[in-house]
């Protein structure tokens, strides 16, 4: 039991470290998935984009902000294919995702020219690396609060709150003049660019970049949100505290899947593990709802002007 | 104000469900007009508002609204010159957005949105001024989430919305009809009292023949995608239900088979 618990808690700040840079990922996701009501499984495919482009870049010697910055760009890039076979092209959004992230697949490969990229961090400055922990989190920490920070002005500006429409009711958003077509591509682009710029941090952080990597993705980043979701649902009214609480789904997702690896159960399950894992908290809003819930107290409504408007 | 030449508009064209919804259909708004369009189901009354609002294409005839030609734009890029009101109460607004981030997207119709704040101190004083005049304690609730008000409450502010900006054309798309009869009433008086003080030219459709002739300084009937009867003014004022019957049996060749029209 001791023994347990000290590898539990020797993995616990790798899986923070982690956890975070997948929070990065899932605000990514939340921004389709929330905010634009789209569920967009491009994200398997963009994340790796981003492992790629960066693990390329730095393994030619190119400066590591650069490196980030052309990641996240070919995240955007992925992300407006996306939209465009959404809106110009009609395709279904599930169906538009997949046909992105399985042309993504050659794509990458073509990026890297071969199935994976060692990206030894003795080798390469890079910003982040596993071998230093506590400067990953510290890194990742600051990049996630300025992240949320520049999202939560982009949606509350006129374009991000337009944006917010479309997602919410595109026929009112159309009525007063937004342009529903471009605001869903430009939303995907923001949303599958965060990815790509998560994924150009776990390239450094886990030192490499592998054509499987990204495989699931879209799952950890739903788990996160639900996390979230599930456990700050009753704080996190500010669009900042709700992107603060999906940061947090993520950490929480890593730690559950540390404890899990901490178990010596068989690795070959893990995939299944974690779509258990996914399940059962995309479950447990829909049991709080269907088994758990206490029913209304019947406020009495006292005759007066604006209750008649109620009826 | 609105101009519709000869528009015509099949659903379903070549199928055993065609439906031909315009039929060669025109007709001509001035300014400061204020239409009530009544007629059967599947007149062509909702295919016509949603023809002017751009919602789909037109198959052949042109629309113009203040003399410009926009049968070719698109329903965003036509939305500066109209203002809409449906008559599902919650297809009008947003209901995850506060009612002050409603607001600012109606008060940027037609407008470039750009990356400065949605709502700044001067818009919320505005929004909360125009919202004490709905009189239903609106103003104090800026920050409350659409979805969590009632039908009546959400096609009020709706109506607010619409009426921004001084739209050139206002459609009203029986925006009554999914309202209990009191709530009903209160919006329809809104919706009169905002139209005159904005002088704002108007199309209502509605099912309630009475209120048709209550509002408004002119009526039209359609039957089979075509307008039917079209009177105005003084003759308008001395209209009874019992003359809008006669006129639909003779001139539609068919019972008014409509009990909402009779009772409502």
């Amino acid at each position: 039991m001791v023994n347990w618990l000290n590898i539990w808690l020797t993995a616990m700040p790798g899986a923070v470290a982690q956890g975070m840079i997948w929070g990065i990922m899932a605000i990514g996701v939340y921004i389709t998935f929330k905010v634009l009501d789209v569920a967009d499984l491009t994200v398997d495919g963009s994340i790796c984009t981003g492992m790629a482009v960066c693990a390329v870049l730095i393994s030619k010697g190119c400066n590591v902000w650069l490196a980030m910055l052309a990641a996240t760009l070919s995240g955007m890039l992925a992300g407006t294919l996306t939209g465009i076979f959404l809106t110009f092209m009609g395709i279904k959004p599930i169906l538009a995702g997949i046909l992105t992230q399985l042309s993504l697949w050659s794509i990458n490969l073509k990026i890297m020219g071969k199935a994976n990229i060692a990206l030894p961090s003795r080798n390469f400055p890079l910003l982040i690396s596993s071998l230093e922990k506590p400067r990953a989190i510290a890194i990742v920490a600051i990049i996630a609060v300025a992240l949320i920070c520049i999202l939560y002005w982009f949606f509350g500006t006129r374009f991000g709150t337009a944006m917010r429409a479309t997602g919410c009711n595109e026929k009112m958003s159309r009525a007063q003049g937004i342009n529903t077509g471009m605001h869903c591509i430009f939303g995907l682009a923001l949303s599958n660019g965060l990815v790509a710029l998560a994924g150009s941090l776990l390239a450094q952080y886990s030192g490499k970049a592998d054509i499987n990597d990204g495989r699931g993705a879209i799952v950890i980043g739903l788990a996160a949100i639900i996390i979230g979701e599930a456990i700050f649902s009753r704080i996190a009214k500010n669009f900042i505290v709700r992107l603060l609480s999906v940061m947090f789904g993520g950490v929480i997702y890593y730690l559950v899947y540390q404890t899990v690896i901490c178990l010596k159960i068989d690795t070959d399950l893990l995939k299944m593990l974690s779509a258990i894992v996914v399940a059962i908290f995309l479950a447990i809003p829909y049991w709080k709802k269907t088994y758990f819930s206490k029913p209304k107290q019947i406020k009495t409504a006292p005759v007066g002007k604006e209750e008649s408007e109620d009826a | 104000m609105l101009e519709l030449k000869n528009i015509t508009k099949v659903f379903n064209a070549g199928t055993i469900n065609e439906k031909v919804a315009l039929n060669n259909l025109s007709l001509t708004l001035n300014e400061g007009d204020f239409v009530t369009v009544i007629g059967g189901n599947g007149a062509g009354k909702s295919t016509m508002l949603n023809a002017v609002a751009g919602t789909y294409p037109v198959d052949a005839g042109s629309i113009l609204i203040g003399g410009q030609d926009v049968t070719r734009l698109s329903e965003h890029r036509r939305a500066k010159f109209i203002g809409r009101v449906f008559q599902d109460p919650m297809i009008g607004t947003a209901a995850d957005m506060c009612i002050d981030e409603n607001m600012s997207l109606a008060m940027l119709r037609g407008k470039r949105r750009g990356l400065s704040w949605a709502i700044s101190n001067k818009d919320r004083e505005l929004y909360r001024e125009m919202l004490s005049q709905l009189d239903l304690g609106l103003e104090n609730r800026l920050t409350t989430k659409v979805g969590l008000l009632s039908g009546g409450q959400r096609q009020a502010i709706t109506l607010l919305m619409a009426s921004m900006n001084h739209p050139q054309i206002l459609l009203l798309d029986e925006h009554t009809a999914a309202l209990d009869p009191k709530t009903a009433a209160k919006v329809l008086a809104l919706s009169d009292k905002i139209i005159s003080e904005e002088g704002l030219t108007a199309m209502m459709v509605t099912h309630n023949m009475k209120d048709a002739i209550a509002h408004g300084n002119r009526l039209i009937m359609m039957n089979e995608g075509k307008i039917i009867f079209d009177v105005s003014g003084e003759e308008k004022k001395k209209l009874t239900v019992e003359d809008l019957m006669d006129a639909f049996a003779k001139l539609g060749g068919t019972e008014f088979a409509n009990d909402r029209a009779l009772l409502g």
